[in-house]
């Protein structure tokens, strides 16, 4: 009788397995396998033909030979200047925004979190307000706005304060306008999650032993709230690397992203392999640093 | 000893005042607060208050929650300002003065020690916003690390230490500045039974080797009472009685204070007579009920006949048999014993009067028996002296 308290019908353990490894299921098939095979097509040579790359394998040629693998496209990507502009400026970009959604979206939160319990809800709600909205739809408003004879430029004249319009759409700060409006509630809702459970007592504690009032934020609100920024700042910079649509609508010619030169790839030049190639590069620089901070991180942890 | 409900207690021209500097005409008080008060929109968390405090004091300010004590503390710190008067720390005014330019350091009642930095970093921080230098910072932290007996733990993480640790952690860092006043904000409330006693006699000692001024803040009368040299009860932001442990829990100024500093019996009874001892002294008899029960009390002032007055008296003032006792300023009731509780050094009984009301005893075991001297519905006599009764104004 005892014993079959400790004991778990084979359902339940079955049921529990089920349960654990759900988020495993998910990421297999919706991230490891996808990724599987745009990895495996990298190696591929383009052809015209449905699906437009060469066979992985083909047995037909003798067992010293079957394997078709090229190291070709990653061997362009290295000698083409072009990708790692790219690259570069995708960095370059999402880092910069990184830093101004960070920025700008600190004092928000920290203002969020000290608000009264009702306000607080209601802020939230504003924050997360323009997802409400479709996302195109919201940067093309961007396009109204920062036009030659868009509104901006439309009121200046109006109120003379400028003789031209300014140029202003197309450019990299219409880029960074549109990602720091597009990212900033992944980094203003980690923020305020880590700020508004912080121990007020803490900041009391600071000033009591003679803080002054930044000396309070340096060394105890700022250092106790990395873990939000870090979330925060992962959650803003990994998809603005990837960035397609806004540097495609509001950027320039030279907003050269390695998200609209995969898109190129694919669709106008129908190089899928070199795409995939791209894509796979793009992955490690993300992947590599993120797990790196996060083991170093495990380790502080310690 | 009758006399003892005021605080001008008669004092010889060469009393010590050393150790009860409040009953000395000449001593200047160390913390002024004058009229101080604190509106929050239209609730009045402290209304308008005035108190001294004495160089070395080991105040107490006891009250329920929301009673504005925190309020006075946080005003004490600086972390919330008054709306109106004044607070004097050795002659300066230090109303207007930011928390980080206070004399004044506070520990607080989650300890709120800094979770990324290490004991040592802690106990330092203070010193480092003063600019101290670092071989002065050194010494002095390792000083205070043995003060609290923490120097194996210097490099841990407050993550890695017990609750009585944080404690000493927090209260090294708030006395590493040598503050005039320290303030303590529920000291003892996080610890367990055990540790709370030792670090009571912990903290009374580090007093009096400092010499620091302590103002506590508590909810708990047991811990006002052990630690202070004074107790200021508070209701509603207001002072309800000043004085020491021991005028408040033997001559409380009203019920609220009976009740609240420590259990006591409350009677209403009916004035039959009232007789003059002395100059001071009114020995008056009440009647309790329509049973006619007869209350003595001593009592300071002199009421009439006729009139309805509060009588308590504190369990331990009780004496409980089962043989009648006789003496002529004894109280005498009879009952039975409904409910108790054995302590092993004392019991608890809860007699069920005649009358029907409930009288808390608290009874020494003085005697080692194998059995307890008094059973459930057991029929006893309470009694207790004239002296023993408070009379309270309504």
């Amino acid at each position: 009788m005892t014993e079959a308290k400790y004991s778990t019908p084979l359902g339940d353990k079955l049921w529990r397995w089920l349960v654990i490894s759900l988020p495993y299921w998910w990421l297999a098939i919706f991230f490891l396998a996808p990724f599987a095979i745009v990895f495996k097509i990298s190696f591929a040579d383009p052809v015209i033909a449905q699906p437009p790359f060469s066979n992985f394998f083909d047995f037909s040629l003798g067992a010293d030979s079957w394997l078709l693998a090229t190291l070709d496209n990653y061997r362009f990507i290295t000698e083409d200047n072009l990708y790692w502009i790219s690259y570069f400026k995708s960095l370059k970009i999402a880092a910069i925004s990184t830093v101004l959604c960070l920025l700008l979206g600190y004092p928000m939160a920290y203002g969020i979190a000290k608000c009264q319990p009702k306000t607080r809800n209601i802020l939230l709600m504003l924050v997360i307000l323009p997802f409400w909205t479709s996302f195109l739809l919201r940067v093309y408003a961007w396009i109204v706005m920062l036009g030659k004879t868009g509104a901006i430029n439309s009121l200046l004249l109006k109120m003379g304060l400028i003789a031209s319009p300014l140029e202003m759409l197309y450019t990299d700060g219409a880029v960074y306008l549109g990602i720091v409006y597009t990212y900033i509630p992944f980094m203003v809702l980690p923020l305020y999650s880590v700020l508004e459970k912080m121990d007020t007592n803490l900041q009391d504690a600071a000033a009591d032993l003679g803080a002054r009032r930044w000396q309070v934020f340096f060394n105890i609100t700022l250092p106790l709230s990395m873990p939000g920024v870090i979330a925060g700042s992962m959650l803003v910079f990994i998809p603005a690397v990837g960035e397609f649509v806004i540097p495609a609508l509001l950027g320039g010619i030279d907003s050269l992203m390695i998200g609209r030169t995969l898109y190129d790839e694919f669709f106008i030049n129908r190089d899928w392999p070199l795409a995939s190639a791209v894509a796979t590069v793009l992955l490690l620089i993300i992947v590599v640093p993120v797990m790196l901070l996060q083991s170093s991180q495990r380790e502080e942890a310690k | 000893m009758t006399a003892a409900t005021d605080n001008k207690a008669p004092t010889p021209s060469e009393t010590d005042f050393s150790e009860t500097p409040w009953l000395d005409p000449q001593a200047v008080p160390f913390i002024q607060i004058k009229s101080l008060g604190k509106q929050f929109g239209d609730f009045t968390a402290v209304d308008s208050i005035s108190l001294d405090i004495y160089q070395g004091e080991l105040f107490t300010i006891l009250g329920g929650s929301g009673c504005g004590k925190s309020t006075l503390l946080r005003m004490l710190a600086g972390f919330e300002a008054p709306s109106v008067g004044q607070i004097i720390i050795d002659g300066v005014d230090i109303s207007d003065l930011p928390a980080y330019d206070r004399p004044v350091n506070m520990m607080f009642q989650s300890y709120a020690v800094f979770p990324h930095m290490t004991v040592a970093q802690n106990i330092a921080y203070g010193l480092k916003k003063d600019r101290l230098p670092s071989a002065e910072i050194d010494s002095r932290v390792s000083e205070m690390l043995e003060l609290v007996q923490l120097q194996d733990l210097a490099s841990r993480k407050p993550k890695q230490l017990s609750g009585g640790q944080c404690q000493r952690v927090a209260l090294a860092r708030a006395l590493i500045k040598r503050p005039k006043v320290l303030l303590l904000d529920e000291p003892l409330a996080a610890l367990d039974k055990k540790l709370r006693e030792q670090t009571q006699f912990e903290l009374m000692n580090l007093q009096y080797k400092l010499g620091t001024t302590f103002i506590v803040v508590t909810h708990d009368q047991e811990e006002a009472m052990t630690l202070s040299s004074r107790v200021a009860v508070m209701d509603e932001g207001g002072f309800v009685q000043i004085g020491t442990p021991l005028e408040v829990y033997e001559f409380p100024v009203n019920r609220f204070v009976a009740d609240f500093f420590g259990t006591i019996n409350l009677f209403d009874a009916t004035v039959t007579s009232s007789t003059q001892i002395d100059s001071t002294t009114y020995t008056i008899e009440a009647a309790l009920d329509k049973i006619g029960t007869l209350i003595k009390a001593d009592c300071s002032h002199q009421l009439k006949e006729g009139d309805i007055t509060s009588i308590g008296v504190r369990p331990e003032k009780l004496s409980i048999s089962q043989k009648k006792p006789r003496g002529k300023n004894l109280t005498i009731t009879s009952g039975v014993v409904e409910d108790l509780a054995y302590y092993g050094n004392r019991s608890i009984y809860r007699v069920r009067s005649h009358s029907g009301r409930i009288i808390q005893v608290s009874a020494q075991n003085f005697q080692r028996t194998k059995e307890l001297v008094l059973e459930w519905d057991d029929q006893v006599y309470l009694s207790w002296d004239s002296s023993c009764s408070v009379v309270l104004p309504e």
